[in-house]
């Protein structure tokens, strides 16, 4: 607990180191980053132990606050979402040193440092806080450096724009959040978590809880801050807001689900419905992006889909009273969320070279950057495989995990009961189809073919900075992949933690899981043993002779030029077009007229229908009725006097009459 | 004793109107340093049996601040700014005295209706206390240069020291210290903004700072 506690206070000495040297050259770079990786190396250690069954520590500290005490505690639930959290933001502080260089002399390096430092200071403590006060405290610092993070370039107006969407979305989730905790502590009079009693209103508990922790997270429809933020943001900021970030919203989701007791089974009904909306929705919209960043974020609302389904199937086989469902649901949302940290953060790393280089996120503008990006190319190939979910790469074994406990519970309920397994296999399944439909389209139009603008044909590898976080990120997911079952296995205490099953059963529970997945993972390895044995083979049968490479057969034409490429609409038309009721795409066409048509065009843009048909409409409504207000602010400082002194002249007068 | 504590709240009371009343802004700073000499007396009667040492001394440096440094700091200001007079106030002096007898009389039934700790030492403690506060608030609504602003801070302290001489009859030797050291640094800092909001806009109306605000009119 100690050295967490130093690794808390490592974040706090870099923010304001970052902040001291500012004029010293690279002195508040260097303060920053050595903050985060001091801190980071210390933290990681007793979060890996905790994971991995010690027993849990907590320090418990006096605090003039009201209601509020310094308590905070380490057991398996925190030490497992502390792992991701210390490791990204790491490797994101290493990149983000390179990256934010090219900013220099335009724009302050300090802040960001600063901001960043207190970003992954608040997001510890968050995880780590067993007290509302605290807990809301730390919670809402981190919206707000982020907010900082997200508005760094905001001499852009969309920049702006995303950040104000991005303030009010989490302020919304965080009032929910304060009548979560207020009625959680009224029975016992205490804000501390180990004093909750939640015998009474259990329901409604969940509902708060969802709302305002599913904002943070990114459940459909509250998602609509994330498409926005995540491209504003520096691309460092944007790997750790998705990759860790958004995660705390899951994890007080869990601690709540936790706090409150038995589940009931309309919790569970509601997480599959959340999850198979988020998902299918989430990919969809991914696949009708344009935007590099933008269609990662919409992977992220897919993700967190993937995670509620779990936790739903794991709530609901709790609630039936069957474990090896509740353990493998529980176990495949949480290792879900260990491994959309790793690729998310992967992909945003990538994205990142991809924008430092090209100076461009629209996809419709790259092209052809594999030969001139091969690292950075690699590493994002393998970020792609892992998001759609394929073997053996980590992906694959979360989904597995929710896919074995879905058919588990499918094959032993009966009845209704069977309707959200079946639900969440299918859903599943249509997900990771769209997934790797999205990310082929990703990875082909950005990295294949021929460059599509000057942007493109300019683009040059980054520095090693900028390429080993993701490399690294990607070793463990190829890790991860390759030791499934083990990964599996040493999740017991956590699960059992977190279901409040006896550690036997938890264990006999993941077995199974674990058995399948040795055997795939077994199975995948060999298979791309021979493909590399193959491809060793055939390198050492060509090396003797001549090797040409020629265009394909191209069909006759005597020019093939870069403008016959597949664009991004294009390659997602057919699906974007079946799914066109979910979408709304906006399409301008300019069609072919004539014998001879010169002058045609296509243009589609997918704005989000939450934002666009809920979101905006009300927000203008209330604005509209709040200018009512406005003769109310006349900006005379005697004006505002009265106000005040008026309102306690008569709550004086109220209270004593 | 309990004569001399009624006649000094009384006085404290009429020093109200008078700040109410009077458009000459010397008048005013006179009256706010008379009612701060006349705290620290009330401080001292107000103290049951032989009053200690710190018990007087406290209230003499009190008075003190209150009564001749404050108001000096407050002239120079005045001096500086070139301003004589409270002009155009954003309501008349008749309708400022009747607004006063208004607060006087809700002053009075709140010190009737007031649950308090202990007993004052006088039922017009808490009225007048309620009354200086009220007087002070007026006079930051209603007036408009930033010297008559100052006045009435000054005031709403004052009302809020009498308060706790109501309250409390020994104060925490802490407490009272904080609340002179916050006076004596806000009107410092007042002094030195009016200084310098005389300089940049060649007046210290504060109605006319509106146009900084980002309103859009």
């Amino acid at each position: 607990m100690s050295t967490l506690l130093i690794a808390v206070l490592s974040f706090g000495a870099g923010a304001i180191g970052a902040l001291v040297f500012a004029n010293r050259g690279r002195g508040s770079t260097i303060c920053g980053v050595g903050g985060i990786l001091i801190g980071c190396l210390c933290g990681i250690v007793p979060a890996v132990r905790v994971v991995l069954g010690e027993p849990s520590q907590s320090i418990r500290m006096a605090w003039d606050v009201p209601y509020g005490s310094l308590f905070l505690e380490l057991d398996p639930l925190s030490g497992f979402f502390l792992i991701p959290v210390f490791v990204l933001c790491a490797l994101a502080a290493i990149y983000g040193a390179d990256y934010l260089e090219a900013y220099r002399g335009r724009k302050a390096l300090a802040t960001p440092w600063f901001f960043f430092n207190l970003l992954v200071a608040s997001m510890v403590v968050v995880i780590l806080a067993r007290n509302g006060v605290l807990f809301l405290m730390a919670w809402e610092m981190m919206a707000l450096s982020s907010f900082f993070l997200v508005t760094y370039e905001d001499e852009k107006e969309s920049t702006r724009q995303a950040g104000w969407i991005y303030l009010v979305a989490s302020h919304i989730g965080t009032a929910f959040l304060l009548v979560l905790f207020i009625l959680l502590g009224r029975a016992s009079g205490s804000l501390d978590f180990d004093r909750f009693s939640a015998s009474s209103g259990a329901g409604l508990l969940f509902v708060l809880a969802l709302v305002g922790f599913g904002t943070k997270a990114g459940f459909i429809p509250l998602h609509v801050w994330l498409p926005e933020a995540h491209p504003a943001a520096p691309s460092h900021v944007s790997a750790v807001m998705s990759a860790v970030m958004i995660k705390t919203g899951i994890y007080g989701l869990v601690r709540v689900m936790m706090l409150l007791g038995a589940p009931q089974a309309w919790w569970g009904w509601v997480l599959c419905g959340i999850g198979l909306s988020s998902g299918v929705i989430g990919v969809l919209l991914a696949l009708a992006q344009h935007d590099l960043k933008r269609l990662l974020a919409y992977h992220s609302v897919e993700n967190i889909g993937i995670i509620a389904l779990g936790l739903g199937v794991g709530t609901l086989g709790l609630r039936a009273g069957l474990p090896a469902v509740a353990a493998m649901g529980f176990a495949g949302a949480l290792l879900h969320v260990l491994n959309h940290a790793l690729f998310k953060g992967l992909l945003f790393l990538a994205a990142g070279n991809v924008v430092h280089s090209a100076h461009t996120r629209e996809i419709d503008h790259l092209g052809g950057l594999l030969r001139r990006m091969p690292r950075t190319g690699a590493i994002f190939l393998i970020g792609a495989a892992a998001i759609s979910g394929l073997p053996p790469l980590n992906g694959f074994i979360s989904e597995f995990l929710i896919y074995l406990a879905s058919f588990k519970g499918a094959l032993t309920l009966d009845g209704v009961n069977s309707v959200p397994m079946l639900a969440t296999i299918g859903g599943l399944a249509l997900i990771g189809g769209l997934a790797a439909a999205c990310f082929t389209k990703a990875f082909g139009i950005v990295f294949l073919g021929q460059p599509r603008s000057e942007h493109a044909e300019q683009a040059h590898e980054v520095g090693l900075a900028m390429v080993i976080p993701g490399v690294v990120l990607a070793a463990a997911c190829i890790l991860i992949g390759l030791l499934g079952a083990s990964v599996v296995y040493s999740m017991t205490p956590l699960i059992s933690e977190v279901t409040g099953l006896s550690a036997t059963i938890v264990r006999t529970s993941l077995s199974t899981a674990a058995h399948s997945i040795a055997l795939v993972s077994i199975t995948s390895g060999a298979l791309v043993g021979i493909a590399t044995l193959l491809a060793i083979g055939r390198a050492i049968a060509l090396s003797k002779r001549s090797v040409s490479t020629n265009v394909t057969w191209d069909c006759g034409y005597a020019e093939p030029s870069r403008r016959m490429q597949y664009t991004a609409s294009s390659f997602a038309q057919p699906l974007t077009d079946t799914f066109d009721l979910l979408l709304q795409t906006h399409r301008v066409v300019i069609a072919p007229r004539g014998l001879f048509p010169k002058e045609a065009s296509l243009a589609t843009e997918t704005p989000d229908p939450y934002q666009e048909y809920i979101f905006r409409p009300l927000f203008r409504a209330i604005g509209r009725d709040l200018l009512l207000l406005r003769p109310l602010q006349q900006g005379q400082v005697q004006l505002y006097i009265l106000y005040i002194a008026v309102t306690l002249l008569l709550l004086l007068l109220w209270q004593l009459a | 004793m309990n004569q001399l504590v009624n006649a000094i709240l009384v006085f404290l009371v009429l020093t109200g109107f008078l700040l109410l009343a009077s458009s000459r802004l010397v008048a005013c700073i006179r009256a706010v340093a008379i009612q701060g000499i006349l705290l620290g007396l009330l401080a001292i009667a107000a103290q049951d049996g032989h009053p200690s040492v710190v018990g007087v001394l406290l209230p003499l440096t009190s008075a003190a601040v209150k009564g001749f440094i404050l108001p000096w700091l407050i002239v120079r200001a005045m001096r500086d700014a070139d301003t004589v007079r409270e002009i155009e106030p954003v309501i008349g002096y008749n309708l400022s005295v009747i607004i006063g007898a208004v607060a006087l009389g809700v002053s009075l039934w709140l010190g009737q209706r007031l649950p308090l700790p202990n007993q004052p030492t006088s039922f017009l403690l808490v009225p007048a206390a309620f009354f200086t506060c009220l007087v002070g608030l007026v006079l930051l609504i209603t007036r408009r240069k930033a010297i008559t602003q100052v006045l009435g801070y000054l005031t709403l302290e004052n009302g809020v020291y009498a308060f706790g001489a109501a309250v409390a009859l020994e104060m925490p030797i802490l407490v009272e210290l904080g609340i002179l050291l916050d006076v004596f640094v806000g009107v410092f800092v007042m002094g030195i903004a009016i200084f310098h909001i005389s300089r940049q806009f060649d007046h210290i109306d504060t109605g006319r700072l509106v146009t900084l605000s980002d309103r859009v009119p």
